[in-house]
């Protein structure tokens, strides 16, 4: 190694800190999965018992660590929806009302008689069709991205309301296939919602790292005109993304009614904050062109295992929004330097 | 004098030069005047009855929105966006209910410069915050949309609180002093004379001040500005204050007309972008002004009390204003980029 060489220590420790910013940038899992042990060690301290229990599997406590991972993934399906437009450069505001918008119809439908099989695709349907509007106002119209899902995000809840008026008479009724998938464990400890997440997971990794799609999108983020002029026909990636998000979202939603059990008019939306801070949390530049998938479903845990902290601690919902905007902004303003570094 | 015309226009400068001037200057926003002025024709038209009270009305609903598209005017005139700009106004409101409770009538002065105080930081931490840590505006103030939400529910986590009722009264009814000659205060609602002291007060001198030209210059060119020796972080961050400021005015307007805090955001965000865009003021910063971003409220509230008029679902109403919208925003960024290209 060189850096023994020299006899400078503070030039050292520059490289270790530019080996570290490397380390941050081109493999944000090993110090996020690093956080996530501490925090877990921290939760442990704060209530003994709550991680480790002398009786459970592999003297693990089996129910929480199954609780989180149930928790974990609608908002890890919803970050997935964040994580790809965000490569883009863009982001996606309307998640947590679209995918509450899914769980809705899909319900209320099946209340009303229409057979889950059919009312789960067409609740996907009206997904697909919020993504559109939103895709074809940020490709074609040139909107920032986080104006066009946010105007969308409050058209879509108003047809909701509206919807719901034509809707009085029936009452929401969720399929046993939608609450097995959300709240059921096989053998006892597996979350059966992993069914759905380790498939689609697979899914959106595949497509980011394997297809031309996905390379499409690192593009996009990194250089749109550079992209425009290579050939890539810039409007048709975003559009089909930003339906594809939807989608995400739509399913997510799909997760979560059958993990809560109840369906209302604000059921996903809490959770549009946490999917873009466990995007940012995971590695993903919100400026696109960086990121990826594997970071984000750790960013979600790690968001699990903090939400789990902040309620032990008993610490107040208006106290846990200022503290998901806070580490929105710490994580983004750090890889901000990062990047800085890099380039200058 | 037929022929005279057109070589005396250009040099002459009597009235007519004047007036023409003016119109050049400010097409779009007499259109917008003319846009309002047909669609209060039309709301006659379908409500033969629609008079004086209905208009105290509207001024009522125009208040908050009239105050967040001020404040968001200003930032993006900067060349930034501010996201948390209803966060901040309900974390605002909440905050004068809160220290209103319960406190005596004269208490509500203290309380009003607090909040337009607090304003002014509130802005400035999320200016600082911008120009500190380099990150765009539009991440930033996405955080402190998140931040300001949940600093209001620190406050209060249901709607409480109270107002001062000569606070209340401050927006209620026509300007009635003795002073006022009949005609005029019978047309003239307390709010809409409140709003015009409280826009004219901060944008006039504002305008006219070294500080506005550089928001400007921030806005239209950030390098050209600083070449020029404009201080560029520090009116950046004046600019996100005085956006604060409008903001905490908007609070206030809404604690004062509902009489309590509510700790959970209006449609005043998406609504502040889109009466900005409406009124002429570039996205990409640097062009427009107040008043046409005000009359574009007007515009877009007179429009939703026209659909409640026509006895439209009020669910429906909610999709259609949120389509018009999204169609102003549309448009504008569509103009933004034609306006770049050129």
């Amino acid at each position: 190694m060189t850096t023994t060489a020299q006899p400078m220590s503070s030039s050292g420790s520059r490289q270790r800190v530019a080996g570290f910013r490397r380390l941050m940038r081109d493999y944000p899992i090993i110090p996020l999965l690093f956080i996530l042990t501490v925090l877990v060690a921290v939760l442990e301290i704060l209530q003994p018992g709550i991680v480790l229990r002398e009786d459970g599997l592999l003297g693990l406590n089996d129910r929480w660590i199954s609780n989180t991972v149930k928790f974990a993934v609608p908002l890890a399906i919803l970050a997935a929806a964040q994580t790809m437009t965000m490569i883009t450069g863009g982001i996606d505001l309307s998640v947590g009302i679209v995918a509450t918008m899914v769980a809705f119809v899909m319900s209320t439908q099946v209340a009303s008689g229409v057979d889950p099989v059919l009312a789960i695709p067409l609740a996907l349907a009206c997904a697909a069709l919020a993504g559109l509007a939103s895709g074809v106002g940020i490709a074609i119209f040139r909107v920032h991205p986080l104006i066009m899902t946010l105007a969308v995000g409050l058209v879509v809840e108003g047809l909701l309301l509206v919807y719901q008026r034509g809707m009085l008479g029936v009452s929401a009724q969720i399929p046993e296939v939608i609450t097995w998938l959300g709240t059921g464990k096989s053998f006892e400890v597996i979350p059966n919602s992993l069914l759905v997440f380790v498939p689609l997971a697979l899914f959106v990794g595949f497509t980011l790292r394997r297809t031309g799609f996905g390379r499409n999108l690192y593009a996009v983020g990194d250089n749109e005109g550079a992209t425009r002029l290579a050939g890539v026909r810039v409007w048709q990636v975003l559009i089909v993304l930003y339906v594809i998000s939807a989608l995400l979202a739509g399913v997510g939603g799909l997760v979560y009614v059958g993990l809560i059990k109840a369906t209302t008019l604000s059921l996903a939306v809490p959770l549009m904050l946490p999917s873009v801070a466990a995007a940012v949390i995971g590695g993903t530049s919100i400026f696109g062109g960086r990121g990826g998938y594997s970071g984000t479903i750790v960013g979600a845990i790690i968001l699990q295992v903090l939400a789990s902290m902040l309620t032990v601690l008993r610490i107040e919902e208006g106290t846990r929004r200022i503290i998901y905007g806070l580490i929105i902004l710490g994580v983004t303003a750090l890889y901000v330097r990062i990047t800085q570094e890099r380039s200058g | 004098m037929t022929a005279t015309p057109t070589t005396v226009a250009p040099n002459g400068g009597g009235t007519a030069a004047t007036l023409s001037r003016l119109v050049r200057r400010n097409g779009w926003v007499l259109t917008l005047a003319a846009v309002l002025a047909l669609m209060f024709a039309f709301t006659k038209v379908i409500q033969p009855h629609y008079g004086m009270a209905a208009v105290s009305v509207l001024v009522l609903a125009v208040l908050p929105y009239a105050f967040a598209t001020a404040g968001q005017s200003v930032v993006i005139i900067a060349g930034g966006i501010d996201l948390s700009m209803a966060a901040m106004m309900t974390f605002l409101s909440v905050s004068a209910a809160a220290l209103m409770q319960g406190q005596e009538e004269a208490f509500g002065i203290v309380v009003v410069v607090a909040i337009l105080a607090m304003g002014l930081g509130v802005g400035a931490i999320n200016g600082l915050s911008v120009v500190l840590t380099r990150v765009p505006d539009i991440v930033v103030t996405l955080a402190f949309f998140f931040i300001w939400e949940g600093a209001a529910l620190t406050v209060m986590d249901a709607p409480g609180g109270a107002v001062s009722t000569w606070l209340k009264e401050l927006i209620i009814g026509n300007v009635g002093a003795d002073f006022v000659p009949r005609e005029i205060s019978t047309y003239l609602p307390k709010a809409l004379l409140l709003l015009i002291l409280m826009l004219g007060l901060v944008w006039i001198p504002l305008r006219r001040s070294k500080l506005g030209l550089w928001m400007y210059a921030i806005g239209s060119d950030k390098r050209a500005a600083h070449r020029s020796g404009v201080p560029v972080d520090r009116t950046k961050v004046a600019a996100y204050a005085v956006g604060g400021l409008f903001a905490a005015m908007g609070g206030l307007a809404l604690a004062m007309s509902t009489g309590i805090g509510t700790p959970t955001q209006g449609p005043y965000l998406m609504a502040s972008v889109a009466a900005a865009v409406l009124g002429g003021v570039a996205l990409t910063g640097g062009r427009g002004g107040l008043v046409g971003p005000i009359v574009a409220v007007f515009i877009l509230r007179l429009a939703r009390q026209d659909l409640t008029l026509m006895s439209v679902d009020p669910n429906v109403a909610q999709v259609v204003e949120g389509l018009i919208m999204v169609a102003v925003v549309l448009v504008g960024a569509t103009v933004a980029i034609r306006g770049r290209r050129a």
